[in-house]
């Protein structure tokens, strides 16, 4: 290779990483305005039930979701308009299913917890704590069954590490080398229960080692840590089918669901604050203005573009008709037999 | 046509749906190199192999999920639980997974799957090993629940159930394994949702399933004796509940009794005496009665034990009331 190509490939291969950044920012930014918004619809009532907004956590979805292809499955808990975002779902599609309208993404049947788009992969939006995890192991399995090469993200809080399905599955899918990667968002508090208060253990990812399986303890709020680790544990899912652990560690800025406080009786204030400093779009967005791949301005386009995209998505789903009232009863079953 | 087992009728219907569809395939406790706990899976892994056959680790909840994760995405599991009551470990994926995906993803993920294993009460087992669970799982839309009664129900209905786009609970008779029975060879389904008249009768319908069946054909044949003539319908299917049948029997006899071995609060019999004093009211001569399993946890001493059980006795007494003749 001449020094004149090597460059040129050099110089190829910083674009790449520019315009990577640039789509995580976008992402990242997209899902925040998108859940500011959300809390604002929940707030004059246009969003019913139960709401968990994901503000703060950005980076966990769109760093992890990035490495994946298009045919590869998501599978997440109720905690999941990121990752419904990240994979490519339309800010239109998951506000209207918010508002519980015929044209979201689970025909308005589903709601804020249980998201789903087949064509993307994407497969819920599941409101018990762990339950997904099982589903998880099973799609891997059917992957590897298959022998498709496809893999599995499956995302879970950190509270879910306590409940029994957690163990089984985790066991199964290293047991059986199920190409599935296991992602626990660490934002320290399930509820309102800090986790040192729920688990003798701290340092989750460890709980892989009951299992001989990989892990990895990763800086949540800065996605290019996200993005690594979780190449890495695709690469060992896709390639030797074998399962990983990455404990995610983040904070959500806002109250476990939107009936829940910010902070309170179990979190201060100040805590909140403190990890505001350490916002994952904002890290992202000085990186990029330090490395000269963004500037204000830009970060200024951006941003305006993107609440033109979540203003469309809501006036969309304001526009947008309920459920016809015989969707009642459709899709409980197939019909026949 | 040949004669078999009841279990070997439940493995000739794996046998053939494993060979007919490679997305099917088994997995459960003791399946695979044990043969099964019960042998319905007998010679199955020697034939297909660890890949379709797949034994688990002591963990009904976890492998119901990874059953249903992969029915989600088009695979055709049947999910093999050692007795049912350890599914109780299991009832969250069979609720809120499998009977939901459907629903609440707008018609999106289907969930093809099918949990089987023995159900109902054998001799002495205790309280923990004794149970009924039907009435559990047909309270669910979104489940198909069947439970046969007879050697060809229980290979037509499990290769009906394979084949079912929907979460079936499959739940055989754990004391039905060794009855013996004519089963059609090869392709045989028997159509999820119909009852079937397992004998034709005037005086009474005597509405049944599973091991029930046998409990009411017995108590059938005492009747006869007595010049008292029972018909016997099977339910087969739990739900989709096959209400027509029933009320076309009910209309013939104007007399009902609804044999069950689970308890009896809010149990598969309620159901039925609801649709029958719904929609064949002015037809009744009579109260519809139930006989079910005594409402208290199995006893273990076997004189209590048979005490708490439904039999032909407690059938015949029970038809003889709606005839007032007791």
């Amino acid at each position: 290779m001449t020094t004149n190509t090597r460059n040129q490939s050099r110089q190829a291969a910083r674009t790449a990483e520019a315009e990577q950044r640039g789509e995580h920012l976008r992402q990242m930014l997209l899902i925040r305005l998108f859940e500011e918004r959300a809390g604002e619809m929940y707030s004059l009532g246009k969003i019913g039930g139960f709401c968990h907004l994901y503000i703060g956590q950005e980076a966990v979805a769109v760093g992890s979701i990035a490495p994946l292809n298009a045919g590869d499955y998501v599978i997440s808990a109720y905690r999941e308009h990121g990752q419904a975002l990240a994979r490519g779902m339309t800010a239109r599609e998951v506000m209207a299913e918010l508002f519980g309208k015929a044209t979201g993404c689970s025909k308005g049947k589903g709601g804020s917890m249980h998201l789903f788009n087949l064509e993307r992969g994407f497969l819920g939006g599941h409101g018990i704590v762990g339950g997904q995890i099982a589903l998880a192991a099973g799609v891997a399995f059917a992957c590897k069954y298959r022998e498709n090469r496809q893999v599995v993200a499956c995302y879970f809080g950190e509270a879910a590490v306590n409940i029994g399905t957690f163990h089984e599955a985790l066991n199964m899918a290293s047991l059986w080398k199920l190409p599935a990667i296991f992602i626990c968002e660490n934002n320290g508090y399930g509820m309102g229960t800090a986790l040192a208060r729920a688990s003798a253990k701290l340092d989750l990812a460890h709980r892989a080692y009951s299992y001989e399986m990989d892990c990895g303890i990763v800086d949540g709020q800065d996605v290019l840590a996200v993005r690594a680790a979780m190449e890495e544990a695709v690469t060992r899912a896709r390639e030797e089918s074998k399962p990983t652990l990455l404990e995610v560690r983040t904070y959500r800025y806002v109250g476990h669901s939107m009936s829940d406080a910010a902070h309170g009786t179990y979190r201060t204030k100040e805590e909140v604050e403190e990890y505001r400093q350490r916002d994952p779009i904002a890290l992202l967005k000085a990186l990029m203005i330090k490395e000269g791949q963004l500037d204000e301005d830009g970060y200024t386009a951006l941003e305006a573009t993107l609440r033109a995209e979540v203003d469309d998505a809501v006036a969309f789903a304001e526009e947008s008709p309920d459920p016809d009232p015989a969707e009642l009863w459709t899709d409980v079953d197939t019909g026949e037999g | 046509m040949a004669t078999l087992t009841y279990r070997e009728a439940l493995n000739q219907a794996l046998r053939e749906e494993l060979q007919r569809d490679p997305d099917v395939f088994l997995m459960g406790e003791e399946v695979a190199e044990y043969d099964g706990a019960y042998k319905v899976s007998r010679g199955l892994h020697k034939e297909f192999g660890s890949r379709r056959i797949i034994d688990t680790p002591i963990a009904e909840l976890g492998f119901a999920g990874v059953g249903v994760g992969a029915a989600m995405v088009g695979l055709r599991p049947v999910i093999e639980f050692m007795t049912w009551n350890f599914a109780l470990l299991a009832i969250d994926q069979i609720v809120n997974s499998a009977a939901k995906l459907r629903y609440m993803s707008g018609g999106q993920i289907g969930c093809p799957i099918v949990f089987r294993g023995p159900g109902g009460s054998a001799l002495q087992l205790g309280a923990q090993h004794s149970q009924s669970f039907e009435s559990y799982y047909a309270h669910v839309p979104g489940l198909k629940v069947l439970a046969p009664g007879t050697p060809a129900d229980a290979k037509g209905l499990l290769k009906a159930a394979i084949r079912d786009d929907n979460p079936v609970v499959f739940i055989e008779g754990e004391m039905l394994y060794n009855t013996k029975g004519e089963v059609p060879d090869g392709e045989y389904l028997t159509p999820i949702g119909q009852a079937e008249i397992k004998r034709s009768g005037t005086d009474v319908t005597l509405v049944c399933y599973s091991k029930t069946v046998m409990t009411a054909l017995k108590a059938a044949d005492t009747l006869a004796e007595e010049g008292i003539s029972a018909e016997v319908v099977d339910l087969r299917t739990i739900r989709p509940l096959d209400s027509a049948t029933i009320l076309e029997s009910v209309a013939r006899t104007n007399r009902c009794v609804v044999l069950e071995e689970g308890w009896s609060f809010a149990g598969v019999g309620a159901q039925v005496v609801d649709v029958i004093q719904r929609d064949a009211f002015d037809l009744l001569d009579a109260p519809v009665l139930r006989v079910t399993g005594a409402d208290v946890p199995m006893p273990y001493n076997k004189h209590l034990e048979k005490a708490a059980k439904v039999d032909p006795a407690k059938a015949v007494a029970a038809v003889k009331r709606v005839l007032y003749l007791e």
